[in-house]
């Protein structure tokens, strides 16, 4: 893998496998498990090769326990690889190295470094104090921080008496006072309701917009992806299956279109056979799967042919189709 | 201004938050002062048993000495096994990890800090026991203070470094507070905490004084009680056991960061 001085993070040929214990059920599986335990390799990620260039927001798609996180703390220094190569800005990250972790964060969704019973101002003040900030650069980040995230006197509030929302808030204000460069987000949004999660998506937008961070996402909301993330990485079982770009990836899970039409008056089914595949017919609605390539004349010829009140072409839902795409294993 | 490498900045707010953490915790830290009575337990034991001559002390000397052994534990108890196990298994110590200052040192912190709010209810305890003791009330010399501080916070050193010690098997073994058991057992009997080592056959003390077990207990009590002790090979023991720990728990925090697997994280 050839790498460009413009790459921020390389990742080469990455595995990690995790040793873990197998035991039978029972009390003979118990007593054996016991005197004489079973270990055995689990392959969590295998030779993984990828690029992410300064700036880029990239998303990683998979199921529970597909390896994305894995491939996160690897690519963060919590965890070191089995084997292969990662590279973040020059550091080998598994080191650990102080101008190294200066310039990144990891946050995770409902693990928290804020300190429980104290309000998070005391957190942010330790944290500054760690990233080597004066106490006048804390105040000023604090407060430019917490107007991006809408925060004001929950900061002051023991953490304890926070909602989910406001501790998420006040956990990423926590993450990124020392003005990290690389964003490690694993889950960022996970149970928060769909106001808060909004709020966490149109913040973390405004962070790369304003900074250029580079920032690399795991989340089970589509949403999350489909609004931060014009490039994905989907992983499956621990192996890398797709990477590009997001609508590149719809296309090529879907080649079709939905096309609904509502008409003036009712039309039969042999009507409508030759413009696509019918979905839905009902009375003066029928909604139509046609192919890409086909759309425009189709729709061109749709308006011809018919009365038409209204027309609605739309994608079928990107959840809808990972959740296939999971299931199926691979991209057409 | 930086002390140990770290900036003073660092040492202040690590120091102020975490006190400000204990002092939401009063209640318990006083339970837990009261919890550690074991040395007044031993000395009324010792006392109506009338063997505190086999110890070479008289009834005063032993209550002293016993006093003075319970103020060293208020100010050298450690459990950074137990909160570091829980930080490993819940997944906190991984934000830890990636910040730029050891995590250990946060626990240091956090002693310190409980120490600090331990010490009115040290106090409180102390003048209690003057009061059912009249007889045993002394007051150190300020030199004689000054030391036994010092030998306390050395002990306090060696008790932490040895549990850091066995904290870092974590990375192995996960459930490491067990194998901090190995460590209670010889230290509840080699410490000084349940008799003073002068009880010792000559052969078992030889034996003990081997063992860094002396020196978190016995050294610092005979010390602020006044008992006679060679301070200078004390003092040097207490260096000793400092610099042969802080190497094995850096060999082994390093081999074992390489095996953290961030469970629950």
């Amino acid at each position: 893998m050839q790498n460009n001085p413009s790459d921020l993070i390389v990742v080469d040929q990455l595995s990690k496998y995790y040793r873990v214990a197998n035991k039978q059920p029972g009390f003979k599986g118990t007593l054996k498990h016991f005197f004489d335990r079973k270990t055995y390799d689990v392959p969590a990620v295998t030779d993984v090769s990828f690029k992410i260039s300064p700036g880029e927001i990239v998303g990683f798609l998979g199921a529970n326990g597909a390896g994305k996180t894995t491939l996160l703390k690897m690519m963060c220094g919590l965890i070191h690889p089995s084997t292969g190569l990662v590279d973040v800005g020059g550091f080998s990250p598994q080191r650990r190295q102080t101008a190294f972790l200066k310039e990144i964060t990891l946050v995770m969704g409902q693990k928290q470094q804020l300190i429980w019973d104290l309000p998070p101002m005391d957190s942010l003040y330790v944290n500054a104090a760690v990233y080597g900030l004066s106490d006048n650069e804390a105040k000023i980040r604090i407060n430019e921080l917490a107007e991006m995230l809408e925060l004001g006197e929950e900061l002051t509030r023991p953490v304890r008496k926070l909602s989910l929302g406001q501790r998420m808030k006040s956990e990423i204000l926590a993450a990124l006072l020392h003005k990290p460069s690389v964003l490690f987000l694993d889950e960022p949004t996970l149970g928060l309701d769909v106001n808060a999660q909004a709020r966490v998506r149109s913040f973390l937008s405004e962070y790369n917009k304003r900074t250029g961070a580079t920032i690399l996402l795991t989340s089970h909301y589509m949403a999350d992806i489909t609004a931060l993330c014009p490039r994905v990485i989907c992983i499956h079982k621990g192996k890398l299956f797709y990477d590009g770009d997001l609508d590149s990836l719809a296309i090529s899970l879907s080649p079709s279109r939905e096309v609904k039409v509502e008409l003036k008056t009712p039309f039969s089914r042999d009507q409508f056979e030759k413009y696509g595949e019918i979905q839905d017919l009902n009375d003066r609605f029928v909604c139509l799967l046609v192919s890409r390539d086909k759309l425009t004349d189709v729709v061109s010829n749709l308006l011809t042919d018919f009365d038409i009140i209204d027309l609605e072409i739309s994608d079928p839902p990107i959840d809808q189709l990972i959740g296939e795409l999971f299931i199926k294993g691979e991209v057409n | 201004m930086r002390i140990f490498g770290l900036s003073f900045n660092v040492i202040k707010t690590l120091l102020t938050t975490q006190y400000a953490y204990m002092l939401e915790y009063r209640i318990e830290i006083a339970l837990w002062a009261l919890s550690g009575v074991l040395p007044f337990i031993m000395f009324s034991l010792w006392s109506q048993n009338d063997v505190g001559n086999t110890f070479g002390l008289n009834d005063i000397g032993l209550a002293r000495y016993f006093l003075s052994a319970f103020l060293v534990r208020q100010f050298s108890v450690v459990w950074v096994v137990f909160s570091f196990e829980e930080d490993s298994l819940s997944g906190r110590l991984s934000p830890y990890l990636l910040q730029p200052l050891h995590p250990l040192l946060r626990y240091v912190a956090a002693h310190l800090a409980e120490q600090a709010t331990r010490l009115p209810f040290a106090i409180a305890i102390a003048i209690t026991f003057f009061i059912l003791n009249p007889s045993s009330f002394w007051l150190p010399s300020l030199p004689q203070l000054f030391l036994a501080y010092l030998s306390t916070h050395l002990a306090f050193s060696i008790a932490f470094l040895l549990q850091s010690l066995v904290a870092a098997f974590c990375f192995w073994t996960e459930k490491s507070s067990a194998l901090e058991r190995l460590i209670f057992v010889p230290y509840l009997f080699l410490s000084g905490l349940l008799v003073p080592l002068s009880a010792f056959p000559s052969s078992v003390l030889k034996l003990a004084m081997c063992t860094p077990f002396p020196y978190l207990i016995n050294f610092p009590a005979k010390i602020l009680s006044g008992m006679p002790v060679n301070i200078s090979s004390g003092f040097l023991a207490q260096i000793l056991w400092i610099s042969i720990l802080i190497p094995l728990v850096n060999i082994l925090w390093k081999l074992g960061v390489k095996r953290y697997t961030a469970m629950g994280a």
